[in-house]
């Protein structure tokens, strides 16, 4: 489980922001939306990363650069040592055979028009999966796998519901036999007891295939369950990461922290002892300087305005990135 | 892990069974089944006017200019004693296929245009974009005249000069169809799959967004026709002795005053079909408008 | 704390049906509760378990969609029985309602601190300046930053989080006795979550104000309300103390849901799942509607519907087997 078969490098990515007429009279600069600032993360063979992070904290747009989605301004991805953003490996297929997505929305994933046969008999014939005369068996094939009745392929994706699209969705990704599955906010618009279903079905075919998963979600149960490690993610920077279940109950990074406590707990008596978070997430157009975190955590300095404070590796194994990572550990003994 | 159950729907939608429940919803629009028939009909009498007119459109009968409608002659006779009512009949070849032919080839380049600029964007695009600001400032009617202009007259020459400015209003309308399209996530999936863009765009997206552009299609065929006659009356479309709507028109319009069903006549036609083709283009757009 | 008797709200035996083409959908079946001034009730259900539906139909909101049948008691009158401009007055003065997504509620083209005065000046008999120092005390009062500076900005200069505050502001400038909410966290992040549910209590604590909250988060329930009650397929199978239900729950599908969250179970799992899926509401089973998928069911579930049977201490669930395990839920109650 050690080897990485994805390595994220200081990834970066800023959008030009439109500029007004008016803008432009006034000479105002052009404006950035930094929705990556430096990512580094290794995806491990057979491993399942949790992202977390507030919405617009960049880890969709993560998820897209390692599908290829979105293309970084800055940084590399390696797949399996090769660059994929590399002139020569930017229009090669075949890596996206071995690195599929799966979408959170279950109504605009699946093209409307197409029967959930055809969706998978496409996937199977574009990448010569298997002998054309193969494919309807293979089509059956993967319709159990993901457990769906056999008639489901004569069907359009109309005629299901939201968790049986996202089942489609898993079978149309293992039909070209990833390696890596990417699945962005995969079952945040299902049900409660549907989500526990494709849970259920990732854990199992992580098993059976031998699969290495990065699961973006904002649910923090949900991640803790599923993940072998978890990253934090705050403005576009990984703030801190590590083992899931040591980050899940004991996070060091102030951020970590008051996301974790913010979610609320299933256990009535737990009520009221929350770590309240000032203010909210600034505007990736406006990153505050230093650590980003700065303008709203309690353990602020004059040197976390000033200067970006970088991973540091933690006695638990994971890292964080903070200044006052030691204080902040001794402040809790 | 609990085997998930069949779908609860009553009627699971395959493509077929949509088709059908599509057939019965168009069955309960009256708007457009009158129209469907309209142009149901008018495509018959387009097919075999032989079939239809009681006499030979061009037959010219000095002995009998200019009566009016009687029981041989519904619509009168002619200034060369032809028979309206065969002449209108025969009509329905031309304008129906003027109806067709002015405006497929502006569909297909439209769509196929369209649908590359708006999926690529970029440079291609800016230029599209200006081109279409120019082309849509100026009268459409005076642009296909400026084309027939130096092409010379003629029904051929009217396919290419309506063509050359039709397919502009196809490939805007695409376009921004494409665009809408392309920010799906199955857009994006496709991208993820490996699929070559040309899949994307024709395969995928395609489908999802040509509705608009088939029901514009209806109503610019009722445009091409009453265009088409302009020209033919104009002298710059179909050719006398040729029967044309438009022609038709220009021929009756001396004798207004005494021969007036000359001109009425195939002014109704053209109505008629305009109309048939207009309930079409309605009828589908409320047929196809995507529901929640 | 003097409660006014005629300030509790009685929903008893509310069904809402819409017409489907030639059939009737059934959306909610024979509903009651009660809500106390400064009581917190959560309304929970996946959906179309009819949650939104109620709580649309207590101020008669889906009156024009389809047929609502039932009492809806409220200062000693019945607001199901008023016509639409008597409930008009009822609306936005004593009953407030907010919603999931605060950019539709609110107008886009008027100032917020207009929208705020607008309501006043409909509802109260405030004076011009007192319906200004109002407008700033309830944006100052929601944890709107600078307020009196931010009264003449439009609803888009606000971020996702603040415009629900200003939407609360809105909703509770009135001084309301009742506030309806629907789901109204569920766009926002944990963190934006957690400040905006504390608000909704404070202020439910201060003004003695009674709260519906509809939500699909066992956790939203279990961090805000006093009591709640689990609606499934059109009905409250489960009601009572948020204490009781969430510690041990009664019926049947309330622990299938329980046992489905991610929550004290082993990292990496597999995650109880209630079997099948929620009957289509046109094809209701003749008995208990949850029969189909119940681990306990007995013939006698398939015949007849069982009712809300109270089971003492406020507490009631609808279900012939579950009598058999009252003495579970008293010890931990």
């Amino acid at each position: 489980m050690s080897d990485p078969v994805l390595e994220i490098r200081d990834l970066r990515l800023s959008f030009p922001v439109a500029r007004s007429l008016v803008d432009l009279i006034r000479r105002a600069p052009v404006r950035q939306v930094n929705a990556l600032n430096g990512v580094t993360l290794a995806l491990r063979r057979g491993e399942t990363l949790g992202v977390v992070g507030e919405s617009g904290c960049g880890k969709s747009t993560l998820a897209r650069c390692i599908v290829r989605l979105n293309a970084p301004t800055g940084g590399s991805i390696h797949f399996h040592g090769q660059d994929i953003f590399a002139p020569d490996q930017r229009h090669d297929r075949r890596f996206n055979r071995r690195v599929q997505m799966m979408f959170q929305d279950p109504y605009s994933s699946l093209n409307p028009r197409m029967t959930t046969g055809e969706i998978l008999a496409e996937a199977l014939r574009v990448h010569r999966i298997c002998p054309a005369g193969d494919i309807p068996a293979r089509v059956a094939e993967l319709l159990d796998l993901v457990r769906l009745p056999k008639d489901a392929a004569q069907k359009l994706p109309h005629a299901f519901s939201g968790g049986q699209r996202q089942r489609i969705a898993i079978a149309r990704a293992l039909a070209v036999e990833p390696e890596i599955l990417i699945a962005d906010e995969l079952v945040s618009a299902l049900d409660v007891s549907v989500q526990a279903q494709i849970v259920n079905l990732l854990l199992d075919l992580q098993a059976r295939l031998d699969l290495t998963i990065l699961f973006v979600a904002h649910d923090l149960r949900l991640v803790r369950h599923i993940s072998h490690r978890v990253a934090v993610i705050y403005l576009g920077r990984i703030v801190e990461i590590g083992d899931s279940e040591t980050l899940f109950k004991d996070p060091v990074h102030p951020y970590s922290r008051a996301l974790l406590s913010a979610a609320p707990s299933l256990d009535p008596a737990e009520r009221g002892n929350r770590t309240h978070l000032e203010g909210e997430l600034p505007s990736p157009l406006d990153v505050p300087g230093g650590c980003a975190f700065h303008v709203r955590c309690p353990h602020r300095s004059p040197r976390c305005s000033a200067e970006v404070p970088a991973l540091r590796p933690l006695a638990t194994g994971g890292a964080a990135a903070c200044h006052h990572i030691e204080e902040i550990a001794n402040e809790r003994l | 892990m609990t085997p998930a159950s069949p779908v609860s729907a009553p009627v699971p939608p395959t493509r077929s069974s949509r088709s059908r429940e599509l057939l019965r919803a168009a069955l309960t629009k009256p708007g457009l089944m009158v129209g469907v028939g309209i142009i149901a009909l008018s495509t018959l009498l387009a097919l075999f006017p032989g079939f239809f007119a009681p006499h030979d459109p061009n037959a010219i009968n000095v002995a009998a200019m200019r009566q009016p409608p009687s029981l041989p002659h519904p619509f009168g006779t002619d200034m060369l004693g032809r028979d309206a009512f065969s002449r209108v009949i025969w009509a329905y070849s031309v304008n129906m296929q003027m109806a067709v032919l002015a405006t497929v080839f502006a569909l297909v380049i439209g769509v196929v245009v369209g649908a590359l600029v708006g999926y690529y964007r970029g440079l291609a695009d800016i230029i599209f974009g200006r081109f279409v600001d120019a082309i849509i400032t100026l009268p459409f009617l005076v642009l296909v005249i400026a084309v027939v202009a130096v092409l010379g007259p003629g029904l051929v020459n009217m396919y290419i000069a309506i063509t050359l400015v039709g397919w502009v209003y196809y490939a805007r309308l695409m376009r921004a169809e494409i665009i809408s399209q392309k920010t799906s996530d199955y857009a994006a999936a496709g991208i993820v799959m490996g699929y070559s863009d040309l899949r994307i765009i024709f395969r995928h997206l395609l489908p999802n967004a040509i509705t608009p552009v088939i029901v514009y299609w209806m109503t610019d065929m009722a445009l091409a026709i009453l265009l088409g006659s302009s020209l033919g009356y104009l002298g710059l479309g179909a050719q006398p002795p040729q029967a044309e709507w438009g022609v038709l028109i220009a021929e009756g319009r001396n004798f207004v005053t005494t021969a007036w069903w000359l001109s009425l006549m195939p002014g109704i036609a053209i109505v008629l079909t305009g109309f048939g083709f207009s309930l079409i283009g309605d009828g589908l757009a409320d047929l196809l408008r995507p529901r929640g | 704390m003097t409660h006014d008797a005629t300030l509790r709200l009685e929903v008893s035996n509310l069904s809402v049906t819409f017409p489907v083409g030639a059939a009737t959908l059934p959306a909610v079946r024979d509903v009651s509760f009660t809500v106390a001034p400064g009581e917190v009730l959560g309304l929970v259900g996946e959906s179309g378990s009819g949650k939104s539906v109620t709580l649309r139909s207590i101020l008669g909101l889906t009156r024009r969609y389809g047929q609502i049948e039932g009492a809806v008691r409220w200062k000693g009158q019945d607001l199901l029985a008023l016509n639409e401009p008597a409930l008009r007055r009822v609306r936005g003065r004593e009953i407030a309602m907010i919603f999931q997504e605060p950019m539709t509620a609110l107008n886009p083209l008027l100032p917020v601190g207009l929208q705020i005065t607008e309501s006043l000046k409909a509802h109260t008999s405030l004076s011009r300046s007192e319906r200004k120092a109002r407008a700033i005390e309830m944006l100052d009062m929601v944890g709107i930053p600078a307020a009196a500076s931010r009264l003449d900005n439009y609803p888009h200069q606000f971020s996702g989080g603040m415009r629900q505050r200003v939407m609360i502001a809105i909703a509770l400038a009135v001084r309301p006795r009742l506030l309806l909410a629907d789901e109204p966290t569920t766009a926002l992040d944990v963190t934006i979550q957690a400040q905006i549910l504390d608000l909704i209590l404070a202020l439910a604590r201060d003004f003695d104000m009674g709260v519906i909250l509809v939500t699909h988060d066992l956790g939203v329930v279990a961090q805000t309300c006093d009591r709640v009650a689990v609606m499934y397929a059109g009905r409250v199978v489960e009601e009572g103390s948020v204490r009781d239900v969430l510690r041990a729950p009664l019926h049947p599908y309330t622990i299938g849901l329980m046992r489905s969250v991610p929550q004290d179970v082993a990292p990496r799992s597999r995650l109880y799942t209630i079997p099948g899926t929620p009957p289509g509401l046109l094809h209701l089973p003749p008995g208990c509607a949850f029969e189909p998928r119940c681990p306990v069911s007995d013939v006698s579930c398939a015949v007849s519907r069982p009712d809300l049977a109270s089971f003492g201490d406020g507490r009631r669930a609808a279900c012939f087997r579950c009598e058999i395990r009252p003495a579970e839920g008293a010890t931990a109650a």
